[in-house]
């Protein structure tokens, strides 16, 4: 057959398909009944084409067509309302589960340093001049100085808001850049769980040295539940991604960097959400002084042993040992 | 061909091409987004500066929004960017699937990365160095950025009347000959001369060439390049054929607009 004539005979199923598809598009239709037959057509119209050598011009024109069709086929499943409950329910916990033994190298670089260093400087009080410059200790001091009139009373809501914007931006981009420098062999992730350690293992042990023990205690403890965690699982996530780099086993790198990679996608969005969580909690509730200490210590414990109990015990039903 | 084009095999059989996108093109759907959101930030800025403190809590939250998650957002709903959108760049998977939250997320994430030590040097270098131009972000993901071409614009000509070719032409000249003949457009007309020149010998077998020993060089170029495009015409079907072509690339400008 030759082109025109082939051409004069599909125009106007061409035509159609393409409507069908631009209505698709615009989603001003769901008529995929319709639209699975003629993008079969239009498939069988393209092998045809090409394999009777029909002209570069028609063939560019039934590929672009396809293309257009492909998209709206052919679609990898995505995250839904529903999906988000199933992944609450099992895919996070189940997530951080399976990667116990690099979230727990994660949280040993945090801590550890964090814990060293509040005993170097209840030690040492004079050291944490040379880990944070004068002014950021007197900045922290003034924070958390129990005679300061704003511990007292609780802040009003417009700066919590403020607060709240501020945890936001900061945290998240502080896990983000935990999670993605990982990448570096590792080496990113590594040192930003370190810094972050070190540098709140320095604030910590000052503040307790200087007898500011409460303010800064009661501060803390609520929503560091989330937000150390939180951070952990970010570093545990580009710590995997950076070691698949570094012993990527029997495949290539490039395999074994996009196999980690998604296996650590149900973590971020994990880390993302409890981030929010605790942004909350530190804007409108660790900021508020007024309740005495010992309700502010039994909130934090709530806060830690749920975060726990969640990820010991949530979501072992359906769990693939 | 010599070219960076992608085959990707579809579950019917067939193949498309996809041509991932190079770096001047990316580099500049960058600076177009950084723009947008640059703008996007003065205003709010602006807007949200009379509110005060819930004000400035709201402007860090989207200042958040705007610097994490505005690709993010853009690429899962729409496929690009409006960076993107403006240079006709569309974010795939690897196997030419629309990317998905996760995909998007990942890749954007990642962009931290391809930003050390400074100004995406790392991504650029990852990008040169491998055929697909993929940055960091997009061998992890495993995604695609690709140029969408609209449909070319018609070969908007008259084709002479056909005419049989003297020899029989097997399917790859068939081919070349009709490529020929719909590109003559595009050709410049020594380049189509030399192009038509190559078959002289062939062409001088057709009938109606009483004279072309007599006239000059560019003449007969003239008619070498039209008796080639006569047998074009032939092997295309006819002149409605031609026709039938302009209509076929109208009708897909119509519905891409």
């Amino acid at each position: 057959m030759k082109q025109a004539l082939f051409e004069q005979q599909h125009q106007s199923f061409w035509q159609e398909y393409a409507e069908l598809v631009d209505a698709l598009e615009k989603k001003q239709t769901c008529d995929f009944k319709r639209f699975v037959p003629a993008y079969r057509r239009l498939c069988q119209h393209i092998a045809i084409a090409r394999h009777r050598g029909y002209s570069p011009h028609l063939v560019d024109f039934l590929n672009q067509l396809n293309w257009r069709g492909h998209q709206l086929l052919y679609q990898r499943p995505s995250m839904t309302w529903i999906g988000l409950m199933g992944f609450l329910r099992f895919g996070f916990p189940q997530a951080v589960r399976a990667h116990a033994k690099v979230i727990s190298i994660a949280s040993l670089l945090m801590y550890g340093p964090a814990l060293v260093l509040i005993g170097l400087i209840l030690w040492q009080p004079d050291w944490v001049y040379s880990l944070l410059d004068a002014h950021e200790v007197a900045s922290f001091e003034a924070m958390y100085d129990p005679d300061s009139e704003r511990l007292g009373e609780a802040r009003d809501a417009e700066s919590n808001v403020y607060m709240f914007g501020h945890y936001i931006q900061n945290n998240i981009s502080v896990a983000f850049r935990t999670f993605a420098t990982g990448i570096v062999f590792t080496l990113g992730s590594l040192f930003f769980l370190t810094l972050n350690g070190v540098f709140f293992g320095a604030v910590a042990g000052h503040l307790t040295h200087i007898g500011y023990t409460e303010p800064f205690w009661t501060f803390v403890v609520a929503h560091s539940a989330f937000e150390v965690t939180a951070i952990t699982f970010a570093g545990a996530a580009g710590i995997k991604i950076g070691f698949a780099l570094l012993a990527p086993g029997l495949q290539s790198r490039r395999q074994a960097l996009q196999k980690a990679s998604r296996e650590v996608v149900p973590i971020i969005y994990g880390t993302i959400l409890m981030l929010v969580i605790a942004a909350f909690i530190e804007a409108f509730w660790s900021s508020d002084h007024s309740f005495p200490p010992l309700v502010k210590y039994s909130v934090g414990a709530v806060m830690w042993i749920l975060v726990l109990a969640y990820f010991t015990w949530a979501g072992r039903w359906r769990e693939s040992s | 061909m010599l070219d960076t084009a992608v085959a990707i095999e579809t579950p019917e059989g067939i193949d498309f091409d996809l041509v991932p996108s190079g770096p001047i093109a990316r580099v500049l759907a960058y600076l177009a987004d950084l723009l947008i959101r640059g703008v996007v930030m003065i205003a709010l800025s602006i807007f949200l500066g009379l509110l005060g403190d819930f004000g400035g809590g709201l402007y860090l939250v989207f200042y958040f929004f705007l610097e994490w998650l505005y690709p993010v957002v853009f690429e899962v709903t729409r496929g690009a960017t409006p960076g993107k959108m403006w240079l006709d760049l569309k974010v795939v998977h690897d196997d030419g699937t629309p990317v998905t939250l996760s995909s998007s997320l990942l890749r954007n994430l990642l962009r931290t990365a391809d930003f050390l030590p400074l100004f995406y040097a790392t991504g650029l270098i990852s990008m040169l160095c491998n055929d697909q131009f993929k940055r960091l972000g997009d061998i992890a993901a495993g995604t695609l950025v690709v140029r969408i071409s609209k449909p070319r614009q018609p070969a908007r000509q008259e084709l002479p009347p056909p005419s049989l070719s003297p020899v029989p032409l097997n399917q790859a000249e068939q081919a070349a000959v009709i490529q020929f003949t719909l590109r003559h457009d595009v050709l410049s007309k020594p380049r189509q001369a030399e192009l038509a020149g190559i078959l002289e010998s062939m062409l001088l077998g057709m009938p109606g060439d009483t004279q072309s020993v007599t006239s000059s060089t560019e003449e007969a170029d003239q008619k070498n390049v039209f008796k080639l495009r006569q047998i074009g015409a032939y092997l295309l079907g006819n002149n409605q054929g031609a026709n039938a072509q302009n209509q076929t690339a109208q009708s897909s400008e119509a519905t891409s607009s």
